[in-house]
C-alpha cells in the first residue's frame, strides 16, 4: 500500500521498546474493591466480606479479576498522554485487553506499575498500540501483567473495528 | 454469608456449558463504573460526546463489559482469586440507551482442561442483542 501524505498527528512508531518509570505507590482499599465489584456485577462475598475472603485463604477482601486495569490505565497515561506518543486520545478506541494474575490483588496491597510500549502496528487507517503494564508489590514481586491494545484512527474513516 | 461451592476439575468436559448469566447495562452502571475505574471518557455517559466521536450513542467501557464476564466466571469458580488470566478483544460496542438498558449475556463453556496444572480454560461468549460484543474472550481458572 502506498503511504499517503503526512498527517497532522500520528503515533510515533519509534517508541517501541520504551519503558516508563514506575508510578507512585497505589494502596488498594476495601472501598475501591467494593466499588469496582458493584459496578461490574461481581457479587462474590469475598469482595466485601473479609471472613469470606479469609475462608478462601486470602489475606483480605479480594479484587475482581479486572481490577488491575484501574492501575494499568493510570500508569499507561504516562505514555498515552505524553506529547511524544503522538496519540490523539479523541481518536482512540480500546481494541483488546488481557490480564494475567501472578497472585490475586487484595485490600492493603501497595502496588507500583511500570509501563512498557511493546508493539505499534500500522493497519490501514488504524494504528494498533500495545502496552504492557507490570504491576508489582512492595517487595517487587510480580502481581499482575496487563496487556492493552488501543486502536488509534489516523485517517478520516469514521468507524473501524478493533 | 457462605461462599459458593467450588467446581471440581475432574467433572469437566471440553465443550460443556458451565454457566449463563445476564446483566442489564444501564447509564447508572456506566457512571458507577466510571467512578470506580477512574475512566471518565465522556463517550460513556454523555450523548453529545458520543455522537461527536462518531458513535451511535453512549457506549459501555469495554472493560466494564469484560468485568461482567469476569464476574460470571468468578461466581462459577467460587473464588475470585482463582481467575488466573482473563482477556478479550472488543469487537463491537455495547450501546446503552436512556431510558432503558442493554442486555449483555455471558456464556461460559469448557475450552480445555489441564489436569497437570490444575486449571481449566473457560471460553466466553459475550453477546448483546444476539451480537458478539467481545471475541476471543477466555479465562484461565485454577481448580482443585
Amino acid at each position: 500500500m502506498p503511504e499517503p501524505s503526512p498527517r497532522p498527528t500520528g503515533v510515533d512508531p519509534t517508541l517501541v521498546g520504551r519503558s516508563y518509570a514506575p508510578t507512585e505507590t497505589y494502596e488498594v482499599s476495601r472501598a475501591k474493591i467494593a466499588e469496582l465489584a458493584a459496578a461490574t456485577g461481581a457479587d462474590h462475598p469475598a469482595h466485601t466480606d473479609p471472613d469470606a475472603a479469609w475462608a478462601l485463604g486470602h489475606g483480605d477482601v479480594v479484587a475482581p479479576p479486572t481490577f488491575a486495569v484501574v492501575l494499568a490505565q493510570r500508569a499507561e497515561q504516562a505514555y498515552v498522554a505524553s506529547p511524544e506518543s503522538g496519540i490523539d486520545f479523541a481518536r482512540v478506541v480500546h481494541a483488546e485487553e488481557r490480564l494475567t494474575h501472578h497472585r490475586p490483588i487484595v485490600a492493603g496491597d501497595r502496588l507500583r506499575t511500570t509501563v512498557h510500549v511493546d508493539k505499534i502496528l500500522r493497519r490501514g487507517a488504524l494504528t494498533l498500540v500495545t502496552t504492557r503494564a507490570e504491576i508489582a508489590d512492595e517487595a517487587d514481586a510480580p502481581v499482575s501483567t496487563v496487556v492493552s491494545t488501543l486502536a488509534v484512527r489516523e485517517g478520516d474513516m469514521p468507524e473501524a473495528d478493533g | 454469608m457462605s461462599a459458593p461451592v467450588r467446581p471440581v476439575l475432574a467433572d469437566l468436559e471440553v465443550g460443556q456449558e458451565l454457566f449463563r448469566r445476564g446483566y442489564d447495562v444501564d447509564r447508572d452502571r456506566l457512571v458507577r463504573y466510571a467512578g470506580a475505574s477512574g475512566d471518565f471518557n465522556p463517550i460513556h455517559y454523555n450523548d453529545r460526546a458520543a455522537h461527536d466521536a462518531g458513535l451511535p450513542g453512549v457506549i459501555a467501557h469495554g472493560m466494564a463489559t469484560l468485568g461482567l464476564a469476569g464476574a460470571a466466571v468468578e461466581a462459577w469458580a467460587g473464588d475470585p482469586g482463582a481467575v488466573l488470566d482473563l482477556g478479550a478483544r472488543f469487537a463491537r460496542p455495547v450501546v446503552v440507551p436512556d431510558p432503558g438498558a442493554a442486555a449483555v449475556e455471558v456464556v461460559g463453556t469448557v475450552g480445555s482442561v489441564d489436569v497437570g496444572a490444575g486449571s481449566v480454560r473457560v471460553d466466553l461468549t459475550v453477546t448483546c442483542a444476539g451480537v458478539a460484543v467481545l471475541t476471543k474472550a477466555r479465562a484461565l481458572v485454577r481448580l482443585a
